[in-house]
């Protein structure tokens, strides 16, 4: 799908579970790593239903997140979906994009919300972007910057400009360090071009139809920092020693899922890791959890409550028994539904909490 | 072996106020405040903190600043240089005091 000589010399800080075969690549082995973990010390168990203490219902349907694949130039050591080059088969194809919007053509939802992997690297990602801004949809893309420098991407950045595409840019720091350590060696460099080419399509500079997000996550087990805080000395460092600007910072914490398990697991950090998250479980978080107002779609077209529960094979549970897929989707069903939850989830819901958009307390 | 210090310590710092609960709680409204996003940022608090942790050489203080100043965007680069900067200080402490020496020298020997 992707010519190999196009992504050779993206950054790569390790290779995704699946090319390794190892055991952790499956979903079921994960929960299961999870759920035999000792947190009875842990407020009310390690239980998270027993936290949050009330079943989780929907709230209107804001976002409509499409996963179109795992398919990535890069592999990041923390990554949640275990993207990277090799994941050429999960993909979605232009008939589930069509599915897609049909389905955007039922809803309220007012933003698409376009992830990956590297959603740009899907044959189909234009078209679907073109399509939901012809709906009047705002457009976040997830990217991870790096792609941009690809040839066959060179006019993205004014592609996006033109359409109002708000870019949502993964770094997960403002110095090269701590980036290149969990994005690969000379991620740095080449997230700081692609800043200054979004820069130069007219991003970061406060416009709100060229909105470029930067999401911050820890580089290792610990939470995310003060959002607010961060925002203030990432734009004041990046402008002083980049000249590159960006009009806002998400913080998100790591989910004990996926890649990141595999890092907790073999580097001692696991129980830690759930004990700082169960530890810092804040009920002000609940309400704006972004499963309660996101329908995640899967690359086969498969619904879940979020990204996470996409990446642990955690379906959406409609009343109806169904096992929900986008070409079927009913949003009067999928609003009566209990959404899934289990440990993974104290990671949106630890200190400030954090979601798709950020801080949530 | 036992140990004089025990790390599950810290995590029953709030403790302390079992004898005085209002000192505790003077205590710990205070140390909640300084803390805060102010004139200095919550990482330049934090690695003032690291800094003064190694100095006065609590383990308690070490683990928690360590932590903190990760969680609020340090790197080990910027955590080495404030720990250098506490051994800059403690080790000119220690080597300005060689002054005093001196003059006790020049007072009390002959030239």
């Amino acid at each position: 799908m992707t010519p190999p000589n196009e992504t050779e010399d993206s950054p790569r800080a390790t290779n995704s579970l699946a090319s390794r075969g190892a055991e952790i690549a499956d979903a079921a082995e994960q929960l299961a790593v999870l759920a035999r973990l000792d947190l009875a010390k842990a407020p009310r168990g390690g239980v998270f239903a027993a936290n949050v203490g009330k079943p989780l219902r929907p709230a209107r349907l804001d976002i409509f997140q499409i996963n179109v694949g795992k398919l990535c130039n890069m592999t990041c050591r923390h990554c949640h979906v275990d993207a990277g080059p090799d994941r050429v088969r999960e993909n979605m194809d232009l008939e589930t994009i069509d599915a897609c919007l049909r389905a955007l053509d039922a809803t309220e939802a007012e933003a698409v919300d376009v992830t990956g992997g590297a959603p740009e690297l899907n044959p189909n990602f234009r078209y679907l972007v073109d399509e939901c801004v012809k709906r009047g949809k705002r457009v976040m893309d997830r990217c991870n910057l790096t792609v941009l420098l690809l040839r066959r991407n060179a006019d993205m950045p004014r592609w996006f400009a033109e359409r109002g595409v708000e870019v949502v840019a993964s770094l997960p720091h403002h110095r090269r360090l701590n980036t290149d350590a969990q994005r690969g060696s000379g991620t740095f460099e080449k997230s700081i071009e692609a800043l200054r080419r979004l820069n130069a399509a007219g991003y970061g500079r406060a416009d709100p139809r060229r909105r470029l997000t930067l999401v911050a996550n820890p580089v290792g087990a610990y939470l995310a920092g003060g959002q607010a805080g961060l925002e203030k000395e990432w734009k004041a460092e990046l402008q002083k020693n980049h000249g590159v600007a960006f009009d806002r910072l998400i913080a998100l914490n790591n989910m004990p899922i996926s890649r990141f398990l595999d890092w907790l697991v073999s580097t001692g950090n696991l129980q830690g890791y759930m004990e700082l998250l169960t530890n810092a479980f804040n009920p002000a978080t609940v309400d704006g959890l972004m499963c309660r107002n996101t329908l995640s779609v899967g690359w086969d077209g498969r619904l879940y409550d979020c990204d996470f529960n996409q990446m642990l094979d955690l379906e959406c549970r409609p009343p109806d028994g169904r096992r929900p897929h986008v070409r079927d989707f009913d949003p009067a069903v999928w609003a009566q539904r209990t959404i899934v939850t289990a440990r993974h989830c104290f990671g949106c819901t630890a200190g400030a909490g954090s979601s798709c958009g950020g801080a949530l307390a | 072996m036992d140990t004089y210090y025990k790390p599950e310590h810290l995590a029953k710092f709030p403790q302390i106020g079992e004898g005085s609960p209002k000192l505790a709680q003077k205590f710990f409204d205070y140390y909640a405040e300084v803390f805060k996003e102010g004139a200095l940022s919550a990482r330049e608090k934090s690695l003032i903190a690291l800094a003064v942790a190694h100095s006065v050489q609590c383990p308690y203080c070490i683990d928690a600043y360590s932590q903190e100043s990760l969680k609020q965007g340090s790197d080990v680069e910027q955590m080495t240089e404030a720990v250098h900067v506490a051994a800059a200080i403690r080790g000119g402490a220690t080597l300005v005091h060689g002054v005093q020496m001196l003059e006790h020298v020049h007072q009390k020997v002959m030239k």
